[in-house]
């Protein structure tokens, strides 16, 4: 580790804020689960009434955390594997590192004044987007150049999932984002597609904000981190090959599946779910090729609860993309769509994949970056894994019933050949559910918490004892 | 490897390129066809622009995210149709900037609520909604009551629409404020406000000033109702 060569002061940063902005977005997450559990908590009040509040949910969870998380392991990981300093100087890798939690703030505070575009995902006015575009370029420039001033000859599979991550989220972006403003001085603006071209418009950006932010991403962060903290290289090669093309041609397919028996054209439809169920295979290529690298070196499960997490979200991120094509399928499309069912499967894959491959990336780099021996206590860090794992398994399972349940009632016959239920008895139907949700929420809360705590206290203490073996000199990840 | 990706992984220049390409054609192929096949958008007759009232409610609909417990969008399955009326059609949200089809129902679909409650009843539930359905979780939107409708600048608000392909006439923006007030004043003359807004559910108000929530409920009275699905020939309702 020469230290002078790599900007690490950036890296910090990016994860202090990626901590912070996840206990935020996990503390919006209860206040809303409670809103919905008990709507007198809304309090009548505008600016967290939930319609406003929920794009701060998503947008803290996604962009705020999973973002912040994304630039500081792509910082750290490009820098290693390329045995290059980031490129363009220190002051260009602050500035999208600033200009970024400059968006990400006035991006929140918009929803609750009242600015939306309401585009799912897509919220922010087109101010802001405008803002967003120049930070993200910003942040192509850093990432690319510092690909092309690499030492090592070969970019490192982690690089071309961040890579694809950064040139497609800016695709989608600017594409979803096309609006008139109303005046220069106004923030309303108009989409400049509209209904059905709007619609398919939308979810194109939509499902790939999950498939480049969520999961190509998070990728690069898998095929980093894990061989670190496995100290083994990557299963297979030649998988990550297939599975990064054929990952990175599908997923930008997907979109129509988020509008099954609506008024986008069949032919739209079919071609949306035939590439979603095939997209199962890449995923899951994926997931083996993570899982697989720990092939004779399980032991450290034990012993690392940083890995724990990281191989939890691998399995996550198994079981959420078989569930995503089954989802797809235009017949349980056709039961699960505007049910809490969808709400279970984003969430096993925000809180089991994404969340848990940071929370693995995070205990790896705090000592890594403070020079510290190790974590300040290991037997926090599985108390956080165990909470957590149970506030998902919590979660999802009671999403599950409540979509369910909600889908059959709404579909339900009596003898007469009537409709059984009205719509307010299903959400009467699905209030425990809602507060079991409420529950595991808080308890994936209570968990970041004792991680936010370990942390400051894996950087104030300055304990010699190695508790938390480094990785040696073995050359693997690329290094 | 079958192909030599070796050649690939050592050029950042290739690789940025190849990666454009691969995610390019699925976009393409899915999204442009939508904009030049003629039949993605039924020819009904009756959808028209939305009066000012309506879209200042549209715009506050946006503003307070209601797309996220609300879809408008009854997809073509009997239990949809029969609990919402007839499935969606494409050309029903044409004029839509942007869409709101939503993708969650924490309430109820609201594609066609139009007409199907009384002025009063909507005034009574955005004010408190468990006063008049006990079950609900909507939070109150009394404030909207209480907050005067933006209307200066309601002629700038129909030329970015138009700038974005809603048809209005030179002559509607002439007169979108005197139209906005008509739909929310009962005693005024509403005869010109219906010729170039047929269907227009005129509101309360309060007597002396448009309210957000006049506009507001001036938006959920039109929803679904500008198609008369009596009349239209069935070929015409084909994709």
């Amino acid at each position: 580790m020469a230290e002078p060569l790599y900007n690490e002061a950036v890296v910090k940063k990016c994860i202090i804020a990626a901590v912070f902005w996840a206990v935020v977005a996990f503390l919006v997450g209860v206040w809303l689960a409670t809103e919905l559990a008990w709507p007198q908590f809304n309090l009548g009040l505008s600016f967290i009434n939930f319609g406003r509040l929920r794009p701060v949910h998503t947008s803290a969870a996604i962009f705020a955390f999973g973002g912040s998380a994304l630039l500081g392991t792509s910082f750290h990981v490009v820098q290693r594997t390329c045995r290059a300093r980031l490129f363009g100087g220190d002051a260009l890798a602050d500035f999208v590192f600033w200009g970024y939690q400059f968006f990400i703030v006035m991006a929140a505070l918009s929803y609750v004044m009242g600015f939306s575009q309401s585009q799912e995902y897509a919220e922010p006015e087109w101010h802001l987007d405008l803002w967003l575009t120049i930070v993200w370029v910003a942040y192509a420039v850093v990432f690319v150049g510092t690909l092309m001033k690499r030492e090592e000859p070969h970019i490192y599979v982690a690089n071309w999932f961040y890579l694809a991550f950064i040139l497609t989220i800016a695709v989608l972006h600017i594409g979803n984002n096309l609006a008139v403003p109303i005046s220069v001085f106004s923030a309303k603006s108009y989409s400049v597609a509209s209904g059905v071209q709007n619609a398919m418009i939308q979810w194109w950006y939509g499902h790939n904000a999950v498939g480049f932010f969520l999961t190509a991403g998070f990728l690069g962060m898998m095929y980093y981190f894990i061989p670190k903290a496995a100290n083994r290289p990557i299963y297979s090669y030649r998988l990550s090959v297939v599975h990064f093309w054929s990952l990175v041609f599908m997923y930008i397919w997907a979109g129509p599946h988020h509008l099954h028996w609506t008024a986008l054209p069949d032919w739209t439809q079919t071609l949306g779910m035939v590439f979603s169920i095939m997209l199962w295979m890449p995923s899951w290529g994926g997931m083996i090729n993570g899982l697989m690298t720990l092939s004779g070196a399980w032991d450290k499960l034990r012993t690392d609860p940083g890995l724990r997490f990281s191989v939890t979200a691998v399995g996550f991120y198994g079981m959420s993309t078989f569930e995503g094509p089954v989802m797809s399928i235009r017949d349980v499309n056709a039961l699960s769509h505007y049910t809490d069912w969808t709400i279970g499967h984003v969430h096993s894959g925000a809180l089991g994949w994404v969340a848990f491959i940071s929370f693995g990336a995070i205990y790896y780099l705090v000592p890594v970056l403070w020079k510290r021996s190790g974590l300040y206590s290991h037997r926090l860090a599985s108390w956080h894994y165990w909470i957590a794992t149970l506030g998902i398994v919590f979660y999802i399972t009671s999403m599950w019933v409540a979509g369910i349940m909600q889908g059959l009632m709404w579909r339900a016959y009596d003898a007469f050949g009537f409709l059984q239920y009205s719509f307010a008895e299903s959400v009467l139907a699905v209030h425990p559910y809602y507060v079991i949700r409420m529950l595991g929420g808080l308890m994936f809360l209570t968990g970041a918490l004792l991680m936010v705590y370990n942390l400051i206290q894996t950087v104030r203490s300055r304990s010699t004892e190695p508790v938390f073996a480094l990785p040696g000199a073995l050359a693997v990840a690329g290094e | 490897m079958f192909i030599r990706h070796d050649f690939i992984e050592r050029s950042a220049f290739l690789l940025l390129v190849l990666t454009l390409v691969t995610i390019a054609i699925g976009g393409i192929v899915e999204v442009v066809p939508l904009f030049t096949i003629e039949t993605t958008v039924e020819h009904v007759k009756g959808v028209r622009p939305y009066s000012p009232l309506e879209q200042r409610g549209r715009d506050i609909y946006v503003r307070e995210g209601c797309y996220v417990c609300h879809s408008q969008q009854i997809r073509a399955l009997r239990d949809e149709v029969e609990r919402y009326g007839h499935f969606s059609l494409a050309a029903e949200s044409m004029y839509d900037h942007p869409f709101q089809w939503g993708s969650k129902r924490i309430g109820p679909d609201l594609a066609r609520v139009g007409g199907k409650y009384s002025n009063d009843w909507h005034y009574a539930h955005l004010i408190d909604p468990r006063s008049v359905v006990p079950e609900s979780l909507m939070p109150r939107y009394a404030f909207l009551a209480e907050t005067p409708v933006e209307s200066d600048d309601i002629a700038a608000r129909l030329r970015a629409l138009r700038m974005v392909g809603v048809p209005y006439t030179d002559n509607e923006i002439a007169n979108a404020v005197a139209d906005l007030a008509a739909q929310s004043n009962p005693t005024a003359d509403a005869t010109d406000l219906l010729k170039r807004y047929p269907k227009a559910v005129t509101v309360l108000g309060n007597g002396h000033v448009v309210t957000e929530l006049d506009a507001l409920v001036a938006y959920l009275q039109v929803l679904g109702t500008m198609v008369d699905f009596a009349d239209p020939a069935e070929e015409r309702l084909q994709q």
